[in-house]
Protein backbone atom coordinates (compact mmCIF):
# COMPACT_ATOMS: atom_id res chain seq x y z
CA UNK A 1 0.00 0.00 0.00
CA UNK A 2 0.97 3.41 -0.59
CA UNK A 3 1.13 6.14 1.57
CA UNK A 4 3.12 8.37 0.18
CA UNK A 5 1.72 12.01 1.43
CA UNK A 6 1.24 14.67 -1.16
CA UNK A 7 2.96 17.64 -2.13
CA UNK A 8 0.67 20.01 -3.24
CA UNK A 9 1.86 23.26 -1.17
CA UNK A 10 -1.41 23.35 1.13
CA UNK A 11 -0.01 20.06 1.82
CA UNK A 12 3.68 21.55 3.30
CA UNK A 13 2.37 23.67 5.72
CA UNK A 14 2.73 22.00 9.20
CA UNK A 15 -0.18 20.81 10.70
CA UNK A 16 0.72 22.14 14.25
CA UNK A 17 0.57 25.94 12.05
CA UNK A 18 -2.72 24.95 10.23
CA UNK A 19 -4.41 23.94 13.83
CA UNK A 20 -3.42 27.00 15.42
CA UNK A 21 -4.83 29.13 12.57
CA UNK A 22 -8.12 27.32 13.12
CA UNK A 23 -7.95 27.87 16.72
CA UNK A 24 -7.15 31.64 16.66
CA UNK A 25 -9.77 31.85 13.36
CA UNK A 26 -12.34 29.90 15.87
CA UNK A 27 -11.82 32.47 19.32
CA UNK A 28 -12.03 35.92 16.80
CA UNK A 29 -14.94 34.20 15.11
CA UNK A 30 -16.86 33.51 18.79
CA UNK A 31 -15.36 37.16 19.91
CA UNK A 32 -17.41 38.79 16.72
CA UNK A 33 -20.46 36.66 17.07
CA UNK A 34 -20.49 37.77 20.43
CA UNK A 35 -19.57 41.35 20.98
CA UNK A 36 -19.15 42.87 17.51
CA UNK A 37 -22.34 41.69 15.31
CA UNK A 38 -25.77 43.55 16.37
CA UNK A 39 -28.42 41.66 17.12
CA UNK A 40 -30.84 40.82 14.73
CA UNK A 41 -33.93 42.64 14.97
CA UNK A 42 -36.41 39.63 13.77
CA UNK A 43 -34.80 36.64 15.45
CA UNK A 44 -32.98 38.30 18.59
CA UNK A 45 -29.94 36.30 19.81
CA UNK A 46 -31.12 32.80 18.46
CA UNK A 47 -29.72 34.18 15.46
CA UNK A 48 -25.93 33.94 16.38
CA UNK A 49 -26.16 30.25 15.74
CA UNK A 50 -26.08 30.65 12.05
CA UNK A 51 -22.79 32.27 12.72
CA UNK A 52 -21.57 28.66 13.19
CA UNK A 53 -24.52 26.80 11.91
CA UNK A 54 -24.40 27.64 7.89
CA UNK A 55 -20.33 28.03 7.70
CA UNK A 56 -20.56 24.07 9.16
CA UNK A 57 -23.24 23.28 6.63
CA UNK A 58 -21.22 24.69 4.00
CA UNK A 59 -17.55 22.99 5.08
CA UNK A 60 -19.93 19.98 4.98
CA UNK A 61 -20.72 20.41 1.15
CA UNK A 62 -16.90 21.57 0.62
CA UNK A 63 -15.70 17.70 2.24
CA UNK A 64 -17.73 16.09 0.41
CA UNK A 65 -16.98 17.64 -2.87
CA UNK A 66 -13.49 16.93 -1.85
CA UNK A 67 -13.95 13.43 -1.07
CA UNK A 68 -16.12 13.07 -4.63
CA UNK A 69 -12.67 15.00 -6.31
CA UNK A 70 -10.40 12.70 -4.42
CA UNK A 71 -12.56 9.91 -5.81
CA UNK A 72 -12.79 11.32 -9.60
CA UNK A 73 -8.98 11.33 -9.38
CA UNK A 74 -8.82 7.78 -8.34
CA UNK A 75 -10.73 6.14 -11.13
CA UNK A 76 -9.17 8.17 -13.29
CA UNK A 77 -5.13 7.80 -12.31
CA UNK A 78 -5.68 5.53 -9.67
CA UNK A 79 -3.26 5.08 -6.19
CA UNK A 80 -4.29 4.07 -2.92
CA UNK A 81 -3.46 7.79 -1.90
CA UNK A 82 -6.48 9.46 -3.13
CA UNK A 83 -8.77 6.23 -2.28
CA UNK A 84 -7.13 7.17 1.57
CA UNK A 85 -7.84 11.25 1.24
CA UNK A 86 -11.48 11.02 -0.01
CA UNK A 87 -12.20 8.31 2.56
CA UNK A 88 -11.18 10.81 5.08
CA UNK A 89 -12.80 14.22 3.30
CA UNK A 90 -16.15 12.24 3.27
CA UNK A 91 -15.73 11.29 7.38
CA UNK A 92 -14.77 14.89 7.88
CA UNK A 93 -18.01 15.38 5.69
CA UNK A 94 -20.26 13.31 7.58
CA UNK A 95 -19.16 14.69 11.47
CA UNK A 96 -19.64 18.67 9.72
CA UNK A 97 -22.88 17.27 7.78
CA UNK A 98 -23.81 15.89 11.91
CA UNK A 99 -23.10 18.79 13.09
CA UNK A 100 -25.05 21.02 10.99
CA UNK A 101 -28.21 18.88 11.71
CA UNK A 102 -27.53 19.51 15.55
CA UNK A 103 -27.04 22.95 15.52
CA UNK A 104 -29.98 23.67 12.76
CA UNK A 105 -32.37 21.46 15.06
CA UNK A 106 -31.34 23.73 18.21
CA UNK A 107 -32.12 26.90 16.39
CA UNK A 108 -35.75 25.21 14.93
CA UNK A 109 -36.45 25.06 18.84
CA UNK A 110 -35.10 28.07 19.51
CA UNK A 111 -36.90 29.79 16.42
CA UNK A 112 -40.35 27.40 15.83
CA UNK A 113 -40.37 25.31 18.95
CA UNK A 114 -39.61 22.15 17.18
CA UNK A 115 -36.91 20.11 17.02
CA UNK A 116 -37.55 19.16 13.06
CA UNK A 117 -39.99 20.45 10.65
CA UNK A 118 -40.31 17.80 7.61
CA UNK A 119 -42.26 20.65 5.40
CA UNK A 120 -38.65 22.36 4.96
CA UNK A 121 -37.25 20.98 1.75
CA UNK A 122 -33.78 22.21 2.40
CA UNK A 123 -33.74 20.31 5.74
CA UNK A 124 -34.82 16.92 4.54
CA UNK A 125 -32.52 17.14 1.37
CA UNK A 126 -29.62 17.67 4.01
CA UNK A 127 -31.08 14.70 5.81
CA UNK A 128 -30.92 12.55 2.76
CA UNK A 129 -27.36 13.98 2.22
CA UNK A 130 -26.19 13.11 4.99
CA UNK A 131 -27.78 9.68 5.33
CA UNK A 132 -26.68 9.04 1.79
CA UNK A 133 -22.99 9.69 2.81
CA UNK A 134 -23.14 7.98 6.12
CA UNK A 135 -24.32 4.33 4.07
CA UNK A 136 -20.88 5.33 2.38
CA UNK A 137 -19.35 3.60 5.68
CA UNK A 138 -21.52 0.67 5.58
CA UNK A 139 -20.92 -0.20 2.12
CA UNK A 140 -17.03 0.91 2.15
CA UNK A 141 -16.69 -1.42 5.73
CA UNK A 142 -18.66 -4.48 3.51
CA UNK A 143 -16.07 -5.07 0.75
CA UNK A 144 -12.24 -6.25 1.81
CA UNK A 145 -9.47 -4.18 1.40
CA UNK A 146 -8.48 -3.49 -1.87
CA UNK A 147 -8.67 -1.99 -4.93
CA UNK A 148 -12.61 -3.03 -5.23
CA UNK A 149 -13.55 -1.46 -2.31
CA UNK A 150 -11.76 1.64 -3.26
CA UNK A 151 -13.24 1.80 -6.47
CA UNK A 152 -16.89 1.03 -5.31
CA UNK A 153 -16.43 3.45 -2.69
CA UNK A 154 -15.14 6.29 -5.29
CA UNK A 155 -18.06 5.44 -7.57
CA UNK A 156 -20.56 5.98 -4.85
CA UNK A 157 -18.73 9.28 -3.67
CA UNK A 158 -19.19 10.53 -6.96
CA UNK A 159 -23.07 9.78 -6.89
CA UNK A 160 -23.37 11.72 -3.92
CA UNK A 161 -22.49 14.45 -4.44
CA UNK A 162 -24.74 14.81 -6.90
CA UNK A 163 -26.84 15.76 -4.10
CA UNK A 164 -24.77 18.54 -2.75
CA UNK A 165 -26.09 21.42 -6.15
CA UNK A 166 -29.74 19.76 -4.92
CA UNK A 167 -29.32 20.68 -1.31
CA UNK A 168 -27.63 23.64 -1.89
CA UNK A 169 -30.33 25.41 -4.47
CA UNK A 170 -33.67 23.31 -2.89
CA UNK A 171 -34.87 26.43 -0.67
CA UNK A 172 -34.78 28.47 -3.79
CA UNK A 173 -36.05 26.33 -6.76
CA UNK A 174 -39.22 25.03 -4.32
CA UNK A 175 -39.52 29.19 -2.43
CA UNK A 176 -39.39 27.39 0.68
CA UNK A 177 -40.19 30.12 3.02
CA UNK A 178 -39.68 28.06 6.39
CA UNK A 179 -35.83 28.05 6.33
CA UNK A 180 -34.07 31.59 6.20
CA UNK A 181 -31.87 32.25 3.55
CA UNK A 182 -28.39 33.96 4.04
CA UNK A 183 -27.84 34.45 0.33
CA UNK A 184 -30.14 35.61 -2.60
CA UNK A 185 -30.29 37.01 -5.48
CA UNK A 186 -29.67 40.23 -3.83
CA UNK A 187 -26.69 39.14 -2.08
CA UNK A 188 -26.34 38.35 1.52
CA UNK A 189 -29.43 39.12 3.83
CA UNK A 190 -26.90 40.89 6.44
CA UNK A 191 -25.59 43.78 7.69
CA UNK A 192 -21.61 44.91 6.66
CA UNK A 193 -20.71 43.56 10.38
CA UNK A 194 -22.93 40.53 10.31
CA UNK A 195 -21.62 39.58 6.54
CA UNK A 196 -18.05 40.10 8.16
CA UNK A 197 -18.71 37.83 11.06
CA UNK A 198 -19.93 35.49 9.12
CA UNK A 199 -16.96 35.40 6.65
CA UNK A 200 -14.62 34.59 9.37
CA UNK A 201 -16.75 32.31 10.68
CA UNK A 202 -16.63 30.20 7.25
CA UNK A 203 -13.01 30.88 6.96
CA UNK A 204 -12.81 29.48 10.49
CA UNK A 205 -14.95 26.07 9.95
CA UNK A 206 -12.67 25.26 6.48
CA UNK A 207 -9.84 25.43 8.12
CA UNK A 208 -10.77 23.71 11.39
CA UNK A 209 -11.83 21.08 8.82
CA UNK A 210 -8.96 21.24 6.82
CA UNK A 211 -6.78 20.85 10.26
CA UNK A 212 -9.06 17.62 11.15
CA UNK A 213 -8.73 16.17 7.74
CA UNK A 214 -4.50 16.14 8.05
CA UNK A 215 -4.55 15.27 11.33
CA UNK A 216 -6.88 12.06 10.56
CA UNK A 217 -4.57 11.39 7.38
CA UNK A 218 -1.37 11.72 9.05
CA UNK A 219 -2.96 9.15 11.31
CA UNK A 220 -4.06 6.68 8.99
CA UNK A 221 -1.03 7.23 6.99
CA UNK A 222 1.13 6.17 10.54
CA UNK A 223 -1.02 3.33 11.00
CA UNK A 224 -1.00 1.81 7.17
CA UNK A 225 3.21 2.15 7.80
CA UNK A 226 3.38 0.44 10.99
CA UNK A 227 1.35 -2.45 9.45
CA UNK A 228 3.72 -2.61 6.96
CA UNK A 229 6.73 -2.63 9.39
CA UNK A 230 5.11 -5.01 11.24
CA UNK A 231 4.48 -7.26 8.68
CA UNK A 232 8.44 -6.74 7.37
CA UNK A 233 9.46 -7.57 10.69
CA UNK A 234 7.12 -10.72 11.50
CA UNK B 1 -30.64 33.29 31.41
CA UNK B 2 -33.75 33.47 28.28
CA UNK B 3 -34.23 30.63 26.79
CA UNK B 4 -32.61 32.05 23.52
CA UNK B 5 -29.65 32.42 25.25
CA UNK B 6 -29.50 29.11 26.33
CA UNK B 7 -30.17 27.27 23.45
CA UNK B 8 -27.36 29.65 21.91
CA UNK B 9 -25.04 28.05 24.37
CA UNK B 10 -26.31 24.60 23.62
CA UNK B 11 -25.56 25.23 19.86
CA UNK B 12 -21.95 26.06 20.81
CA UNK B 13 -21.63 23.75 22.94
CA UNK B 14 -22.31 20.80 20.81
CA UNK B 15 -19.64 22.08 18.50
CA UNK B 16 -17.23 22.87 21.05
CA UNK B 17 -17.86 19.02 22.56
CA UNK B 18 -17.57 17.56 19.01
CA UNK B 19 -13.91 18.90 18.59
CA UNK B 20 -13.21 17.92 21.96
CA UNK B 21 -14.20 14.70 21.48
CA UNK B 22 -12.37 14.63 18.26
CA UNK B 23 -9.16 15.16 20.61
CA UNK B 24 -10.49 12.63 22.79
CA UNK B 25 -9.79 10.05 19.96
CA UNK B 26 -6.83 11.53 18.30
CA UNK B 27 -5.46 11.25 21.86
CA UNK B 28 -6.16 7.57 22.37
CA UNK B 29 -5.13 6.35 18.40
CA UNK B 30 -2.09 8.28 19.40
CA UNK B 31 -0.90 6.66 22.28
CA UNK B 32 -2.10 2.85 20.59
CA UNK B 33 0.19 4.08 17.66
CA UNK B 34 3.12 5.04 20.51
CA UNK B 35 2.80 1.61 21.91
CA UNK B 36 2.83 -0.18 18.53
CA UNK B 37 5.77 1.70 17.86
CA UNK B 38 7.49 0.86 21.14
CA UNK B 39 6.54 -2.77 20.62
CA UNK B 40 8.17 -2.93 16.61
CA UNK B 41 10.96 -1.05 17.69
CA UNK B 42 11.66 -3.83 20.32
CA UNK B 43 11.15 -6.71 17.92
CA UNK B 44 13.72 -4.83 15.55
CA UNK B 45 16.21 -4.57 18.64
CA UNK B 46 16.14 -8.55 19.31
CA UNK B 47 16.33 -9.09 15.66
CA UNK B 48 19.54 -7.06 15.77
CA UNK B 49 20.86 -9.08 18.87
CA UNK B 50 20.26 -12.43 16.83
Amino acid sequence: MSTSSPNSSASRIPVPVIAALAAALIGLAIVLAFFVAPEDADQGISQRIFYFHVPIALTAYACFGWGAWKALRLLWKGGDRYDLESYVAIHQGTIFGALTLATGSIWAKASWGKWWVWDSNQLVLFLVLFLFYSAYFMLRFSIDDGPRRANVSAVYALFGVALIPVSFLAIRLAEDFIHPTTFNRDGPQMTGTMFFTFCVAWLAMTVLAYALYRVELLGKRLDANLRELREALA
Amino acid sequence: MSSGEKYVAAAYGVVFLSVLVYVVIIAAKLSRLERETAELAELARQRRRG
